[in-house]
């Protein structure tokens, strides 16, 4: 489903390049996640894989279209629920939703019915006609989530769709985001959260300085590091302990 | 495919317009402040152009002269009903009175002033006299010599430069007809004629007509509204860059922006949705400056508006200054990043616009270097179009050069907009 060759990312003026002669493969059908520490280039390979970020260097297709010739196809193709809540603080839940669905080129009773079902499977039905201002975190984060599956994408960047939520809110998500997947999206996710990551990725990768430092079911990524009991554990044997901060 | 774009285009038109909707304050700002604006700016201009009945400039006057030309002088500015004259005793006093602020100005006159004319003008009468053999004893009589006399006028620093000059005008004009006036009495006096009787008439021989252009054989009488209406209509249509900028840059700080461009919804659409809404306003805000000029003004004894015969062209003119404006602030909050640019920039560029436009100053009194300048300015297009039909009274054909102008202005800055927004964001 998605294929990426040699795929780096250099932003002006640094020093290091964030995505590092990249090659990865997300078979269709997969939740593959992407893991790593802060900075390790994981929104930055999302960002170019949703055409947010242009290259530096490599290609990459999705469902074998490119985003130079197949734009407009591919981002009808791919569903994007960024890190940020990326919704309008003054429109209700539902304007939001409409707006952006809109967008997609739903509209009339199949928008509509498309933005019901989903508010009421995120548990949202009630607030529909709420500002998202007044929304919880949590809250915030189902709504966007929401935006980005209303056109049934083939695939579905997610970017720390978990962070800052209570665990109620989590676990709708994840058990959204599962449902999604037995009907056909592929899924392709960051997150810090390495026990989520664990049971609900068939793969993943994980990710420091730009470059794989290993990939695979997580179950046998575990089984293959020398006294790790869990995937945190196999995070923290590849990339260490040393702190990651960077401005 | 086409209407996949309307239906997008429409989807952006009704967000715009709830956004606009939600913010109530932002709402009254964009249509209650133009009005106060156009309200405050025509009663302080129209009682400064006006012909002054009511308002009286209080002046000090030191008379050292105690003549015939003091004499005519205070009655000349007291006739004017322009002045409220207070008499002051020594030049040192009201010196300090109008140079601390307490007086806009003072008029000194100087000592024999009077006598001094009078001499120098039965001594330039007698000279002329002489040449034509009329005067017996010319050659006898040695020419004294009269030092010249000054009329002192003394200044609040504050004071404007156009006070000061229409005052100074004023002055020398009265003083020259007192000349004259001396010079005729003088040749009457030396023809032996009676002073009383009149046999020179002093008055002014040419006259001034002012023609203005007419419609229905009646003459249209510019007023201040007329002026203003239009200068200060068009100033607030272009103060829509500001809220029309930073709704750009909000987009793009909350999210929602970097959503859209994982859309498949291209950038122009977008925009478009913003123009549909924005322009919208415009012509409101036109509208109730309008209603304004024609109801409020009379109201409060300013003179009205007339619209009379020239509302579609005047929307026409609204209509297209509006889009010049949109698309400028359209490319601003495309290329700045933070409300912090934008807010400041846009607000200070509006001002430089309208100041460059004529809105302030005519573009005739400007040096040459800022004429040309101001010929590039949008605002000062809309304004020639808006004065091109509510004061010269023109048909469309006249103003179609100016709304083309601000329509290329429009379009180039929109597509200046979108190229930039796709070079930063190629992928």
């Amino acid at each position: 489903m998605i294929q990426i060759n040699q795929l780096s990312k250099k932003y002006k003026g640094a020093e290091l390049f964030s995505v590092k002669d990249l090659d990865l493969k997300v078979e269709e059908g997969e939740i593959y996640g992407l893991l790593g520490p802060n900075g390790a280039g994981k929104t930055t390979l999302i960002s170019m894989l949703t055409s947010l970020l242009k290259p530096t260097s490599g290609t990459f297709t999705i469902n074998s279209l490119n985003f130079k010739e197949h734009k407009n196809q591919l981002k009808q193709l791919i569903g994007i629920v960024p890190q940020e809540y990326a919704l309008y603080p003054t429109l209700t839940a539902y304007e939001n939703l409409e707006y952006f669905g809109s967008m997609y080129g739903i509209k009339g009773g199949a928008l509509k019915k498309s933005i019901m079902q989903h508010l009421e499977i995120m548990g949202l039905l009630k607030f529909a006609n709420k500002k998202t201002a007044t929304f919880s975190g949590g809250m915030k984060r189902r709504v966007n989530l929401i935006a980005g599956i209303l056109h049934q994408p083939k695939v579905l960047f997610l970017d720390e769709p978990t962070v800052g939520v209570d665990v109620q809110s989590k676990n709708v998500i994840i058990d959204h985001l599962k449902y999604l997947n037995e009907q056909g999206t592929t899924i392709v996710y960051t997150s810090h959260h390495l026990n989520e990551a664990e049971v609900f990725c068939t793969r993943v990768a994980i990710i420091d300085n730009g470059e794989i430092i290993v990939e695979g079911v997580p179950s046998e990524l575990i089984n293959n590091q020398a006294a790790a009991n869990n995937l945190e554990d196999v995070f923290l044997a590849k990339t260490g302990n040393a702190l990651r901060d960077y401005a | 495919m086409h209407f996949a774009i309307m239906h997008k285009l429409w989807a952006s038109t009704y967000k715009e317009m709830l956004l606009l909707l939600r913010d109530l304050g932002g709402i009254a700002i964009l249509f209650v402040m133009p009005m106060l604006l156009l309200v405050v700016i025509t009663l302080v201009q129209d009682s400064t152009f006006k012909t002054i009945s009511d308002i009286k400039i209080p002046v000090l006057l030191v008379d050292n002269d105690k003549g015939e030309v003091s004499k005519n002088i205070i009655d000349n500015l007291s006739e004017s009903n322009s002045f409220q004259i207070l008499q002051k005793d020594t030049e040192e006093e009201a010196k300090e009175a109008v140079f601390a602020g307490k007086y806009q100005l003072a008029i000194v006159i100087p000592e024999s002033l009077s006598t001094s004319l009078q001499k120098k003008v039965n001594q330039n009468v007698e000279g002329i006299l002489s040449k034509f053999g009329l005067e017996e004893d010319s050659l006898l009589v040695e020419k004294e010599t009269i030092p010249v006399k000054e009329v002192r006028l003394y200044f609040d620093p504050a004071t404007q430069v156009s006070f000061k000059s229409s005052v100074k005008n004023g002055i020398d004009k009265m003083i020259s007809k007192i000349e004259t006036q001396s010079i005729y009495k003088a040749f009457q006096s030396e023809l032996g004629e009676d002073e009383d009787e009149s046999i020179f008439d002093t008055e002014n021989f040419i006259a001034f007509k002012e023609i203005l252009p007419t419609k229905n054989n009646e003459e249209i009488i510019p007023n201040s509204a007329q002026h203003n209406v239009p200068a200060w209509t068009l100033f607030a249509i272009f103060f829509i860059i500001v809220p029309l900028s930073i709704n750009l840059v909000k987009e793009k700080n909350q999210g929602t922006f970097v959503r859209l461009r994982t859309q498949p919804v291209n950038y122009a659409t977008v925009l478009g949705g913003k123009t549909i809404v924005y322009l919208g306003v415009c012509l409101i805000q036109f509208t109730l400056m309008l209603l304004v000029g024609i109801y409020l003004f009379p109201a409060i004894g300013l003179p009205g508006v007339d619209v009379t015969g020239k509302l579609p062209l005047l929307y026409v003119v609204a209509l297209f200054s509006g889009l010049a404006a949109i698309g400028l602030g359209l490319l601003l909050g495309t290329i700045a990043k933070t409300q912090e640019q934008v807010a400041p920039f846009g607000a200070t560029m509006v001002v430089i616009l309208a100041a460059l436009g004529g809105v302030w100053v005519p573009v005739f009194v400007m040096p040459k270097f800022m004429q040309l300048i101001s010929k590039i300015s949008p605002m000062n297009w809309g304004l020639e179009a808006f004065y091109d039909v509510f004061l010269r009274n023109v048909s469309f054909v006249k103003i179609l050069p100016e709304i083309s102008l601000l329509l290329l202005f429009f379009l180039l800055t929109i597509l200046i907009a979108i190229i930039y927004n796709r070079s930063k964001n190629a992928v």
